[in-house]
This record gives structure tokens, C-alpha cells and sequence, in this order.
């Protein structure tokens, strides 16, 4: 951006030599500029003498006052900008390109509304946005360096686009390459920081001028939260921040009005409709259909209706795990009608993929479903695609395809299935689901007979501990944050979910590391709304980014959190292992129990003491299954009275 | 931990009937070579189980999980067993006699039938709340 006029009364760049020229200053053998490299520099004094006149009244004397900004500084303004859509929190780790905005937020704004949270690592703000808006519904804001920051925080803005999941980040960045102070600040600018991060966010501006901001603002806020939801990204240059408002700038602040989430076709609703009401087996599977707690109401709706088997793939909390319509993913198999809603992967729905290393060791596809089972599928994310990275998945041919969002087109279609229901229909579909409530009630029973296997051994296994921890948790309004890292699905398999809020869901892109942060930026939504948080917590996950740790004792966020520590990476120990076999070789595992580079061992990371270090509580290693309830007990004391708690357990692998 | 999940997760890790019954007929047909059980060592096999990656998809234990099916207590008689890791197709990779020798695998057999029964669910308060 070629750099504006400057107001008379302001220049940032004399403002910054100035504080380049007082650091000279204060360093003895500081060069000044300009001196030539063959005068030979005056002997340096012995430290023990006194100090100068000079030297005294610049360590001890009132400085000059600085020059004053004129006006109103851009960045309060971008402080009323945001402060007008209502934003809580700011996860951050701050970083001086945007220094003039954390100025303005935390003096002129008074740190509230967003309030300023110190992050360690810009993926865990991200990861903390993450995790707050599924516990919430509510989007934050994170700021970072435009382009070091904005690296870092690009894994976690992944996992947030996969996971359909708003967010709004700003990267600071200094555009004027004539004026903006040399060396290190120039290392952290670019033309286009956005470009980035453009394949997976929805949309990103670079404002030019403060009304632009407040346009680009709140358009950014509305796109992010327009279903399908996704991150937003603005790049904010340092000169527009520090700069006062120009005489023709307006400075209004555009009223945010959401947008209505797209809703499926009449035709296309009535189709699928009538094919749901003539199936003699419909399924309905789930992933991302429920954005709220509504979304799960309307699905119970829609599945009592039709007495329809439920799938729910688990990226949100879609359908009670209590209710006897709740069936497991191999109920495709004799579908004849299957209505898919907000899938991340339909194919791989009905179909399957073995890696096996036949076929030239790109291994097996085969169909799961009947060649003639009719496919419905809503689906909002068609309508905001992109071509470089694959989350779309493999193509799969549906017959009814809706580009919409799920839960809006829900009401519109259960009227539509009351309608095409013929009445010599509804004694088969009452039929239906009394089979339902015996072969939910089987499942149940097999899945406990499952879980009590291993009860008693050490390391623990993933059921006790998914187990012994649902025991003491089960009578408080919890809400499990995170749960990466495989436990065998256990929660999911055996605790009684039927809360929106007690499941939600996981990383979205599958970039390890999320379940930290998204663990302690939900903990923190709970906090206010009077939730108790846990998380099952997994040892790789915790080790991209332990810092989170910190911002979560440093501001007080209640946590309970229990480690899966399997002391490994441990699916891609079974990939190595898998490709040994292949190529019929013993693995190597050096002095491990998994393939050399998967195992975290030798030495074995204490976790427990990792936490102390940064205020929590925390107790460990525990390894016995008889002392993990008593741990679970004590630690539950401490997390009500507002701390965060960590178990180190160690477990089974799955 | 890292979890690309999906991957092991789906139901694909199920035989197909007719491998099922493939495998049933190798199972006759190699009877004989199946090594015995009796002569084998169940400490032995235990560090088999662990130093051939066993432990990773169903447990140190035996006890399974969603990677991988329930082996112990009570495994599956060993001609199935044996036929099937040297012959799998599925998500379990095979296991040839290079990697795996007919001794370890009849150790790893008495390992699995040294585990004890466990309790029955319905004698464990914390599966019945």
C-alpha cells in the first residue's frame, strides 16, 4: 500500500527513530548512525567511575514528553469497531506489529470486551478460539504477527476450517517498504500475509483506511459466521493501527445484521421426502448437522418420525448416544434410503478403504451399502469449496444432493416426511422401531461386556479410565472439551450424552496438538456459564504446544484435565509396524515398545510435574487403576475452586 | 499421539464372509502344521507379543479395542489364529514366518491363554451407573 499522506502533527517513523536513537543511547558502544567505520572508537572508561553528567541525566532525569498523537489514534477506532460486535475474549501472543491496536484494546478499551488472554504460541490462541466457539457458539478474535505468527497459527486455522468452525484473525503487518523500520519489522512483513492462509479461510481483506476496517470488520464477523462456518482473516498494516483518523474518514461503525443460513430447495426437500417415507430401511447419519442445541432436537424429530436408525459420526453432538435409535456405522449395510447431513466424508460413509498393501499398496475400496440404496445428502460446505487442499474428500455420487445447511432445512423437511408418510406405512415404521430398542439394548450390553476386559490391568485401560472418570464427574453439569487421542471411543460408547454441550466433537483436520488449546478455550466458555470441563487429554497432543498450560493457570481457567498417556504417537506406530509387515521385515524398535521414532520414552516425560511447573495442580504418574477414582476425586475438588487440575495416567494404547 | 483415526476405525477392519470362509478352509488344510501349543512358554510370549507390535491394535492385554479385536481371555483356537495372521487381507497386516516364527507365535499363544478371565461386567459398579 503506497503510504498516505501523514498528518502534520504525526510521524510514527520519527516516533520509532526516536526509540531506536534512546536505545543507542543507553548502550555505551553503540555506534551512532553515520559515524565512519575508520574512526577509531574512544576508549572505553573503567566501569568503576563515576558516570558523566550526561550519562547521570539520562539514567536518572525526566525525559522530554514524547510527541503526542493527534486525534483520534486508527487503532481506538478499530477498538470500537470490534468492541461493537460483542467479542468476550482474545487469546494472543503478542507481537509488535500490531502493537499500536494491544495499546488501544487493553488502555482505551479497558481490556474488556475483548478481554486480553496471554498466550504462549499463536496456535494455541487459534486452538483456544477453536475450542470456546463449540462450547459457546460464539466466535473470538486472535491477533498475531502477520507473518511469523501467522505460521505459527496456520495448523490451527486448519483444523478451525475443517471443523467448520469462525474465527477471526488479524496479522499485524507493516506494508510501507520505504518508511517501515529496517531490519527485524521487515523480516515480519509481506505484500500479501493473507496469502498464506487463503486456501483454508473463507474470506480475507488487507483494509486501507479506518471506514475500510470497519467495513472489512464486521464483513469478516458475518462471513465467519454465515453457515458454513469458517475463520476469516485480516491483515492489519502498522502504519493504518498507529496513524490518527484523517478529517474525511467517517468513522462509522456498520451495524452487524447475521445472515440467514442457506435452506435446502422445496423440490429437493419433498424428494428427498418422499424417500424417506416409502424406505423400508431408511438411516440417517450425521456429522456436523447439528450447529446447536436446537439441531439435536430437530433430529430426534426427524428420526422418531421415520423410526429411522441414527449414525452420528461425532464431529458435533448431534444425537443422544442414549436413545435407542442411535446405531453404529455398519447399519449402512441395509439401508435402502440414506440421508447424510453435514458430512465430512460421504464416501467413506458407504464405502470402505482397507489398507491392506494389496493392489500395488494403495490397498482396497469396496462398497458397504446395496447397489440400489438411494443417497440424500445436505450439505453446506458445497457452497464454499476449494481446490487446493482435499478436505472434500473422495466424489461421491448422491442422488439427492442439497447445497444447504442442515439444521435450517430440517424443520422444512420434517414437515415434508409428516406429509409423504401413507397411512398403511406407519405399522411398519412403529414395527421398526421396536426391533430398534432390542438390538440398541444388546448393543449396549456388548459394549459393557467389552469394556470390563482389561478392567483391572495396569498400564490402565482406556475403558476404567473413560470409566472411573464418568463415575465422579456424573452428577455435575460436565461437558467433555476435548477427548483426542484415542480412548477406543469409550465416552462416546458409555456415557450417557445427551447434552449439546457434553460432547464436542474433535480437530476437525486432524492436526495433533488441538486438544490442548481447544481444551482450555472451552474450559473457559464453560467457566461463565457455570459448566464443570474435562478432557481427556493425550500425551503427543499436549507436547506441540504445553504452553496453554500456563494461560490457563495464569487466568484462572477451571480444567480437569486426565492424560491418555500411552507414551506414544501410537497410530503411527501401527503404520510402520503395518508397512514392516508388508515388506515382511521386523521392525526395528531400538530400545522402545514401538517402531524407533513413534515412541515417547526413554526418558518418560512427567507430565504432572510439566503442569506444576506452570501452576496447576497435578499428581502422577498413575499407573495402578485402584488409585485412579481417588486422584480423579481429589482433583475435582481443586478444579471447582476455579484451578486447573491434571492427571498423569498412564494407559493401554486404545 | 497422532490420530489420522478414520483410517483404522471403519468397519472395514471386518472380514468379509467369504474371507471368512476362506480362512476356515485354509484353517483345515494346515492343520497340521499348526505349532503346538503345549511346549510353549507364556512369559516368552508375552515379550513376543510386545516385540512383534501385537500390544499396539489390541492391547498389552489382549483386550482389543476399536483398532483391533479382543484376542484374550479366552482366545480363538490357535489353527484360526495361525492361519489367519500368516494369510490376513484385511486391516491386519500379515505376520510371515520371516518376521514371526512358528515358536513365537505358539509362545504368544500361551501367553494369551495364560490371561485370566476378567470380571463380568455386571459385578463392576462403574459399568452399571
Amino acid at each position: 500500500m503506497p503510504r498516505k499522506p501523514k498528518s502534520p502533527a504525526t510521524d510514527r517513523r520519527k516516533f520509532l527513530t526516536g526509540f531506536v536513537a534512546a536505545g543507542a543511547a543507553a548502550g555505551v558502544a553503540t555506534v551512532a548512525p553515520g559515524a565512519r567505520a575508520a574512526d577509531p572508537p574512544p576508549p572505553a572508561p573503567p566501569s568503576a567511575l563515576p558516570p558523566s553528567g550526561k550519562t547521570a541525566e539520562a539514567e536518572t532525569g525526566t525525559p522530554k514528553e514524547l510527541p503526542r498523537v493527534q486525534g483520534v489514534p486508527g487503532s481506538d477506532f478499530m477498538v470500537d469497531v470490534i468492541k461493537s460486535l460483542g467479542i468476550k475474549y482474545l487469546p494472543a501472543n503478542c507481537a509488535s506489529s500490531y502493537r499500536a491496536l494491544h495499546e488501544s484494546l487493553i488502555n482505551y478499551g479497558g481490556n474488556k470486551m475483548p478481554e486480553f488472554l496471554s498466550c504462549m504460541h499463536e496456535e494455541s490462541a487459534v486452538g483456544m478460539a477453536h475450542g470456546y466457539f463449540k462450547a459457546s457458539g460464539k466466535p473470538l478474535l486472535t491477533l498475531c504477527h502477520g507473518t511469523v505468527g501467522l505460521q505459527h497459527a496456520s495448523m490451527g486455522l486448519y483444523n478451525a476450517w475443517c471443523d467448520r468452525v469462525p474465527l477471526i484473525i488479524i496479522g499485524g503487518n507493516d506494508l510501507d517498504a520505504a518508511h517501515r523500520p529496517p531490519g527485524v519489522p521487515t523480516f515480519h512483513s509481506a505484500q500479501d500475509i493473507n496469502a498464506l492462509v487463503r486456501d483454508f479461510t473463507k474470506w480475507d481483506d488487507t483494509p486501507v483506511s479506518l471506514d475500510h476496517f470497519a467495513q472489512s470488520f464486521v464483513r469478516a464477523y458475518k462471513i465467519s459466521m454465515t453457515p458454513p462456518y469458517g475463520p476469516v482473516a485480516i491483515s492489519l498494516d502498522a502504519g493504518l493501527q498507529q496513524e490518527p483518523m484523517k478529517k474525511h474518514e467517517q468513522g462509522v461503525v456498520p451495524r452487524y445484521v447475521p445472515t440467514s443460513p442457506p435452506q435446502g430447495d422445496t423440490g429437493a426437500v419433498k424428494e428427498a421426502a418422499r424417500l424417506l417415507a416409502a424406505a423400508q430401511n431408511p438411516v440417517i447419519v450425521v456429522d456436523r448437522a447439528a450447529r446447536t442445541a436446537n439441531g439435536m432436537t430437530l433430529l430426534v424429530q426427524l428420526a422418531e418420525l421415520l423410526q429411522a436408525k441414527v449414525i452420528d459420526q461425532g464431529s458435533r453432538m448431534n444425537f443422544p448416544r442414549t436413545h435407542y435409535l442411535s446405531a453404529q456405522p455398519g447399519a449402512v449395510s441395509n439401508a435402502d434410503v440414506i440421508i447424510g447431513m453435514e458430512l465430512s466424508d460421504f464416501w467413506a460413509t458407504v464405502n470402505s478403504f482397507t489398507d491392506n498393501g494389496e493392489h500395488g499398496g494403495i490397498g482396497e475400496n469396496s462398497t458397504r451399502i446395496k447397489k440400489e440404496t438411494k443417497l440424500i445428502s445436505i450439505s453446506s460446505v458445497e457452497l464454499n469449496t476449494k481446490a487446493n487442499y482435499q478436505d472434500f474428500q473422495r466424489f461421491q455420487v448422491i442422488d439427492v444432493p442439497m447445497a444447504a445447511d442442515a439444521e435450517a432445512t430440517l424443520p422444512a423437511l420434517i414437515e415434508a416426511v409428516k406429509s409423504a408418510i401413507q397411512n398403511d406405512r406407519k405399522d411398519a415404521i412403529a414395527k421398526r422401531g421396536e426391533a430398534q430398542k432390542k438390538a440398541y439394548a444388546e448393543d449396549l450390553v456388548r459394549t459393557r461386556q467389552a469394556a470390563a476386559i482389561a478392567w483391572d490391568a495396569s498400564p490402565i485401560s482406556t475403558a476404567r479410565l473413560c470409566m472411573e472418570l464418568y463415575g465422579q464427574i456424573k452428577d455435575l453439569d460436565w461437558s467433555l472439551v476435548a477427548s483426542e487421542g484415542n480412548v477406543s471411543n469409550w465416552p462416546n460408547r458409555l456415557w450417557p450424552m445427551e447434552k449439546y454441550h457434553q460432547w464436542l466433537g474433535r480437530s476437525g483436520g486432524y492436526g495433533v496438538g488441538y486438544g490442548a488449546p481447544a481444551s482450555v478455550g472451552a474450559a473457559l466458555a464453560n467457566r461463565d456459564l457455570g459448566r464443570f470441563s474435562v478432557s481427556i487429554q493425550s500425551d503427543g497432543d499436549l507436547m506441540y504446544a504445553p504452553g496453554v498450560l500456563w494461560t490457563a493457570a495464569r487466568h484462572k481457567i477451571p480444567l480437569l484435565s486426565v492424560m491418555h498417556n500411552n507414551r506414544s504417537w501410537h497410530q503411527e506406530a501401527m503404520h510402520v509396524q503395518r508397512v514392516a509387515n508388508f515388506r515382511n521385515r521386523v521392525t526395528n524398535t531400538g530400545n522402545d515398545y514401538g517402531p524407533i521414532g513413534t515412541s515417547i520414552q526413554n526418558p518418560d516425560i512427567e507430565y504432572h510435574k510439566l503442569a506444576e511447573s506452570m501452576g496447576w495442580w497435578a499428581r502422577g504418574p498413575i499407573k495402578d487403576p485402584a488409585k485412579l477414582g481417588p486422584a480423579i476425586k481429589e482433583a475435582i475438588a481443586v478444579v471447582k475452586s476455579g484451578q486447573p487440575a491434571l492427571l498423569n495416567v498412564w494407559t493401554q494404547p486404545r | 499421539m497422532k490420530n489420522h483415526a478414520s483410517l483404522f476405525a471403519r468397519p472395514a477392519m471386518r472380514l468379509s464372509l467369504l474371507r471368512m470362509a476362506a480362512i476356515a478352509a485354509l484353517s483345515i488344510g494346515f492343520i497340521a502344521s499348526v505349532p503346538d501349543a503345549h511346549a510353549a512358554s507364556a512369559e516368552n510370549g508375552k515379550a513376543a507379543f510386545i516385540k512383534n507390535g501385537c500390544w499396539q491394535c489390541h492391547g498389552f492385554a489382549g483386550q482389543g479395542g476399536v483398532t483391533g479385536p479382543t484376542l484374550a481371555p479366552s482366545p480363538k483356537a490357535l489353527s484360526f489364529i495361525s492361519v489367519f495372521i500368516r494369510n490376513s487381507h484385511g486391516v491386519m497386516p500379515p505376520y510371515q514366518k520371516a518376521i514371526l516364527s512358528d515358536a513365537d507365535l505358539a509362545d504368544i499363544y500361551a501367553y494369551l491363554q495364560s490371561i485370566p478371565q476378567g470380571k463380568d461386567y455386571k459385578n463392576i459398579p462403574l459399568l452399571n451407573q
